[in-house]
């Protein structure tokens, strides 16, 4: 990236302005940018491991109530808070450990991958009007297409694993994200269509009216069903039940994460649950009004530059998104498993023909009504 | 002398010839690009795995997703129950029987006792039939249940598996209050039971029974009739009822096949005979209600309406049960006169056959076990050519094997 990409990217950022607020006088720009830059990089690896800390204890807990037992209840004292972070020091102090027969380097650089890449998605997201780490102005590109390169990390961690059962894995995986990357685009041209952009920071804005609540799904007739088929090609996509094949314990061990173990197995998990923050983030932005709420709304005009304001902006889509998350923890724990020729058949056959049809719909809609 | 000790050769690895059905999709789709050479991955599914239930050792031969043959490998779990039945003195080896069927102990210390009473000719009480009856039948409930948990997690349901621990812990709960073990129990013993029922132990079985039959609608509703897993289930690993009586399965297996035989009907033993005359319980049959007859979920549906069915004959019994003794007239040390007995019960499992006989010692001079698990296991290689991976976990576990069983 070069400095001019990197002060478009960071200019009107929060942290820029900061900064500039702080250094002293005389500071050259491209330190401000740079310390922007580093400082936005720190607070998204601690955004995403907090993210995915806090779903990995609510998944224990949502499962636990769901099948009749409390789950995690003694580390940290209240209902076992501090469960996921015990897990986490314990994961990183285990033995190192790569099969014999193993590719050593892709075996060490999947798990990388794959969390990387998800860090990299997270950046075009907006938390709040000011809130956020790079306004890409096509921002659902980007986060589609880092979303597409976890896949890359999983069929490498499958291919290097050197087992059976990881390469079935990869394959399932491989497989199962060519069939939904195509739905999953394709619904996403029904908010594109009424919102007019692709960056999520003008799209969250644009959705500010009707005391909060002049969402996208309210815009168009077709907001709903695109909604839903978003909303199962992005459980297909971040490989959850009932499309949790490429793990599928009950068949294939732990899939592609067979021969991992320690942190790197870490990794993986912990990018599941960023992906899952992540595309219901996506959905509450494109869907469901970004940062708006009629709790937003009440807050008059002059405030709304306020740190309280976008506080409770970033708020709103964190809540936003945990409702999906849980809603997909909620189906984990309810549904059996589908079948690869079922998964594959409802992708193509349903899914992806549906899509298209909502895209039609929403366009004849938007240019007769809008 | 060496040839003893040196391990004999190998055999010639059998080939497994792949049927030109396997070459095809279930729906009768030919949808391999046979023009590209591929070939096939030979997988060992166990013996650690977590959809064999125990160390099964499946060798998959697979082409992509589609498994072209499997060889089932047992032994791991031997322990030669049958020889230290013939080393051990009667009632010692009643500890043993516990050991083969974990999941349904009570069934196989009544299966070896009454094979057993069959060669002394004891006459057993009243109240000691009865209770035995429960026992049986509860164990049966619980074991139904564990059958049926895992077999949603095979399908990738894990939410049941908890609701029916949940049924299952009363249930052994029950069992500790009878007789102090919650899985290896040895209650009932040569010539009745153990010991009486404790004080309201009977009236929390009644309570069981109530509680029982509202949670197995929630399980009904949770996943036997869930489409996804009727999708999975349905039309797979299909088992004909000729097959059935070839492969001599037994139990839920063949009764999922539309083969109308219970053991505890037709060759009725202690106080079956009364209770299927009295029509206190049906014998419920796969009907290929949801895709064909003899799938995987006839089996299933089977074995959830068996539950309820045991439920009758619990109610039954307690209805009538009344004081009296529990174990006839057996001495400590005992002599079992001369003579031989096959005795066969309906296990939950299957028929589950004891053949013992006796020189009038105090040990067993042979004790030979018809498992069922063991017989209804040799169909899966029958079943597994031609069906994807995911459904042959789903077929293995509709077979319902406890390794302990099988391997003995």
């Amino acid at each position: 990236m070069n400095l001019m990409a990197l002060e478009a990217a960071t200019t009107g950022n929060a942290f820029t302005e900061l900064l500039g607020g702080i250094a002293p006088e005389g500071t050259p720009t491209w330190a401000l940018w740079l310390g922007a830059a580093g400082a936005g990089v720190g607070i998204l690896v601690a955004f995403v491991s907090l993210v995915a800390m806090f779903s990995v204890w609510l998944e224990r807990k949502v499962s636990a109530h769901i099948q009749c037992r409390y789950g995690p209840m003694y580390a940290g004292g209240w209902h076992g808070w501090a469960q996921t972070l015990a897990d986490g020091v314990k994961l990183l102090l285990k033995e190192d450990m790569i099969p014999l027969g193993a590719d050593k380097p892709l075996f060490m650089l999947a798990p990388a991958l794959v969390l990387g890449a998800i860090f990299g998605a997270l950046v075009a997201l907006p938390l709040a009007p000011g809130f956020f780490f790079a306004d890409v102005n096509m921002g659902l590109f980007l986060i589609l297409a880092f979303s597409s390169l976890t896949t890359i990390g999983v069929v490498m961690a499958g291919w290097a694993s050197n087992s059976k059962w990881s390469l079935y894995g990869a394959m399932r995986e491989a497989a199962q994200v060519v069939a939904y990357e195509v739905p999953l685009g394709v619904s996403l041209f029904v908010p594109l269509m009424v919102a007019g952009t692709f960056s999520l920071t003008e799209a969250s804005a644009a959705q500010s009216g009707w005391f909060g609540m002049h969402w996208f799904i309210f815009q168009n007739p077709f907001m709903l069903p695109a909604f839903i088929i978003f909303f199962i090609a992005a459980l297909a996509e971040t490989k959850r039940a009932p499309f949790d094949l490429p793990e599928a314990e009950s068949e294939l061990v732990a899939g592609f994460m067979t021969e991992y173990s320690g942190i790197r197995w870490s990794f993986f998990f912990m990018e599941e649950y960023a992906a899952m923050f992540l595309m219901s983030a996506v959905g509450a932005v494109f869907f469901f009004g970004g940062y708006h709420s009629p709790l937003t709304a009440l807050f008059p005009e002059e405030a709304t530059t306020g740190l309280l304001y976008q506080l409770v902006c970033a708020g709103t889509l964190i809540f936003k998104s945990f409702v999906g998350v849980f809603v997909m923890m909620w189906l984990r724990w309810t549904l059996p498993r589908l079948r690869i020729d079922q998964v594959m058949s409802m992708g193509y056959k349903y899914l992806t023909p549906l899509a298209l049809v909502c895209v039609l719909g929403a366009a004849i809609w938007e240019t007769i009504f809008a | 002398m060496t040839e003893i000790n040196t391990p004999p050769e190998p055999p010639e690895a059998k080939t497994i010839e792949i049927p030109e059905k396997a070459r095809t999709l279930p729906s009768g789709e030919r949808e391999f690009m046979l023009d590209v050479s591929t070939s096939d991955l030979e997988v060992n599914m166990g013996p650690q795995h977590p959809a064999t239930h125990g160390v099964m050792r499946i060798l998959i031969r697979t082409d992509g997703e589609v498994v072209t043959g499997g060889q089932v490998h047992l032994g791991y779990l031997h322990r030669c129950a049958e020889k230290i039945g013939e080393n051990v003195e009667w009632l010692q080896y009643l500890p043993y029987t516990d050991r083969y069927d974990y999941l349904s102990a009570m069934n196989n210390n009544l299966g070896y006792s009454l094979a057993v009473e069959a060669v002394m000719g004891v006459e057993i009480p009243r109240r000691a039939t009865l209770l035995r009856t429960i026992c049986a039948e509860l164990n049966r409930i619980g074991s139904h249940l564990i059958a049926f948990g895992t077999y949603g997690l095979d399908i990738g349901a894990f939410t049941p598996f908890f609701y029916c621990f949940r049924e299952r812990e009363w249930m052994m709960a029950l069992f500790e209050k009878i007789c102090g073990a919650r899985l290896t129990y040895s209650y009932i013993r040569i010539g009745g039971v153990f010991n009486d029922a404790p004080v309201g132990w009977l009236k929390e079985v009644e309570r069981f029974c109530d509680v029982f039959e509202e949670k197995w609608q929630e399980y009904y509703d949770l996943l036997v009739v869930n489409h996804i897993f009727v999708q999975r289930t349905a039309k797979i690993g299909v088992i004909t009822p000729e097959m059935a009586v070839d492969y001599g399965l037994t139990g839920p297996m063949l009764r999922g096949s539309g083969i109308d035989f219970d053991l505890r009907r037709d060759m009725p033993y202690m106080a079956y005979d009364e209770i299927s005359k009295a029509g206190v319980y049906d014998v419920p049959l796969g009907r290929g209600e949801k895709g064909e007859l003899g799938d995987c979920w006839d089996r299933v549906y089977v074995r959830v309406q068996e539950m309820m069915e045991s439920i009758k004959i619990i109610r039954w019994c307690l209805g009538c049960i009344e004081d009296g003794p529990v174990i006839g007239d057996i001495p400590k040390v005992l002599k079992v006169p001369p003579g031989e007995a096959y005795v066969g019960i309906e296990n939950p499992r299957g028929e589950l056959g004891h053949y013992v006989a006796s020189d009038g010692g105090k040990v067993a001079k042979r004790c030979r076990v018809r498992g069922p698990s063991f017989c209804n296991v040799a169909v899966l290689e029958k079943l597994l050519p031609g069906t994807f991976l995911a459904d042959s976990v789903a077929i293995i576990g509709s077979t319902d094997v406890v390794i302990g069983e099988t391997d003995r």
